[in-house]
């Protein structure tokens, strides 16, 4: 793994904008190119890379990650199998023109990446289902860290005591709206 | 721990790691006695794929707006990003324009100035116009003239001017209009009309018709006294093959008879405004009559194909006919009559040629 795909890929972990930019300028035309000559529309190749970005997300995003080969042909590899499925499903062909890039098995990846894809889509859904003022509360609480005192203040509770019965309440209905999801 | 709100609270306070060293070994205590822990590692996974959830939808978000950055600029960044040959090409376009305009005009104008085309038309055609061109011929005998009287007169000095073109002509009405071929008088400064018996008048060119390569004459000259009819006719009709035919003209400076038979209905590359004839005819005949054996005319000598024995052309006398109807009037300062009455029926081809002969003339172009 080369020093700047270490860089950019640093910076995909943080979800800095500008090393997601940097990715799309120096990957997005090789998988345009890739796409558009396999039956597909630049907006298809748009979606396919997006969706490889977030797979090479979760990748980086465990603790054990490590990147056997180049960042392009990772990406290049992903962006290709997931087209490959997408042409799969709508029963189009697929010639494989760029054969000038090597192609690295991410199976593995993806898998991972659907799993997690799976969950979240879950968690999504209990999330929506939860409705308000619980779905701030339970952020605020535990994405953005405020404390009782400031949640409860926020939100006009009369003390912190009926705050912290509200989250708890509110915690309690979203594992039960996301583990009968789960389990369903 | 009284209750479950307690209990996750508790767990709330010692995942994020607030909880004092005392306190924590007291919850982690408290777990294992009362196997909460598993409780504990539930509850653990839940928060860790809320959080997940909340990084995933930042991440989207900001890869959306980065998605968004890029493909707005990407156009914008194609513009700019101008490839060295078309900024080249902006800066050199009206040089490179100027340039291939100028090797276009040397090329033609070259090949122009060189004859080229002329050679080209010579060579692609074997036809071959019988204007006689004199400058050759005279200018030998000038030379010759020059030597000789220089023999007996240093001083004398050679003012005949030269003729450049011969052709031959013929009346058409008795008060002076005279057809001649286009390509005799093309390019005429002047044009003098000279009989058997040596008059010379000057000619004006009155009409011409380059597609059937006609040209008429009128005799301007206040010299010339109006002829008695002519006493050949023109005969519209087409001529059969085999017909016995005779012309004369001036492919030399006296008058000259050949005569042959009509041996095709069609003239050069089957023009049907002209016939093939069989009269051996040289430069100089272009113009002269070709007349039937009871003294019609029939044509006129137009030119001959190179390279093929006895073929000759003649423009067919309807195709003269119909360029006379076409004389604008106004071109016209006398009546232009065509004779209808003709005076050579019966008599023997002698005869005849004696009476033709001074209706012909020996057209000269300067």
């Amino acid at each position: 793994m080369s020093e700047a795909d270490a860089v950019i890929l640093e910076g995909v972990a943080r979800g800095d904008a500008g090393s997601l930019e940097r990715l799309y300028r120096d990957y997005f035309p090789m998988i345009l190119n890739m796409i558009v000559q396999n039956n597909g529309t630049e907006e298809e190749a748009k979606d396919v890379f997006q969706e490889a970005v977030i797979v090479l997300y979760d990748k980086v995003k465990q603790h054990d990650f490590e990147l056997t080969s180049r960042l392009k042909t990772y990406i290049y590899s992903v962006c290709r199998r997931l087209w490959l499925k997408q042409l799969g499903s709508k029963d189009r062909t697929f010639r494989d023109v760029a054969a000038y890039e090597d192609i690295i098995v991410v199976e593995e990846d993806l898998a991972m990446h659907e799993e997690k894809d799976l969950q979240l889509t879950m968690m999504e859904q209990a999330l929506d289902e939860l409705g308000e003022p619980c779905r701030t509360i339970i952020r605020d609480f535990y994405i953005a860290n405020l404390s009782m005192q400031e949640i409860c203040d926020k939100f006009g509770y009369t003390n912190a005591d009926n705050a912290k019965t509200q989250k708890y309440k509110c915690l309690q209905r979203l594992k039960k709206l996301f583990f009968t999801a789960t389990t369903k | 721990m009284e209750n479950e709100q307690e209990f996750i609270m508790q767990a709330d306070k010692y995942l994020n790691g607030e909880m004092e060293d005392r306190e924590r070994v007291a919850f982690e205590r408290y777990c294992e006695e009362n196997a909460a822990a598993e409780q504990l590692a539930t509850h653990r996974l839940f928060l860790q794929q809320l959080k997940e959830h909340a990084d995933r939808v930042a991440f989207k978000n900001t890869l959306s707006a980065a998605a968004a950055r890029y493909h707005a600029g990407d156009s914008l960044a194609a513009e700019q990003r101008e490839p060295l040959i078309v900024t080249l090409w902006n800066k050199f376009k009206v040089n490179s324009l100027v340039a291939a305009s100028v090797a276009i005009v040397a090329v033609f104008s070259t090949l122009w100035m060189s004859g080229y085309y002329k050679t080209i038309e010579k060579t692609s055609t074997n036809y071959s116009a019988l204007r006689r061109d004199m400058n050759d011929v005279k200018k030998n005998v000038n030379a010759q003239n020059a030597v000789i009287r220089n023999i007996n007169n240093d001083k004398q000095r050679d003012d005949r001017s030269a003729s450049n073109f011969g052709g031959t002509g013929f009346i058409i009405s008795a008060n002076g209009y005279v057809v001649t071929n286009y390509h005799v008088v093309r390019g005429a400064d002047s044009v003098h009309l000279q009989s058997t018996k040596g008059e010379s008048f000057k000619a004006k060119v009155i009409y011409i018709d380059p597609t059937h390569d006609l040209a008429m004459l009128r005799i301007n000259d206040s010299t010339f006294a109006p002829l008695k009819n002519a006493p050949y006719t023109f005969k519209e009709t087409p001529s059969e093959l085999g017909e016995d035919v005779y012309t004369i003209g001036y492919p030399r400076d006296e008058v000259v008879y050949g005569q042959g038979y009509l041996s095709s209905r069609t003239g050069y590359a089957g023009d049907t405004t002209a016939y093939q004839i069989s009269i051996p005819v040289n430069p100089g005949n272009s113009g002269g009559p070709v007349l039937d054996s009871k003294g019609n005319v029939v044509g006129i000598i137009s030119g001959k194909q190179t390279g093929i024995d006895g073929a000759s052309f003649a423009i067919k006398t309807e195709a003269l006919l119909n360029s006379i109807a076409a004389i604008p009037v106004d071109s016209l300062e006398s009546e232009l009559v065509i004779n209808k009455k003709n005076a050579l029926g019966g008599l023997k081809r002698t005869e005849q040629v004696k009476k033709i002969q001074d209706y012909v003339y020996l057209v000269k172009v300067y």
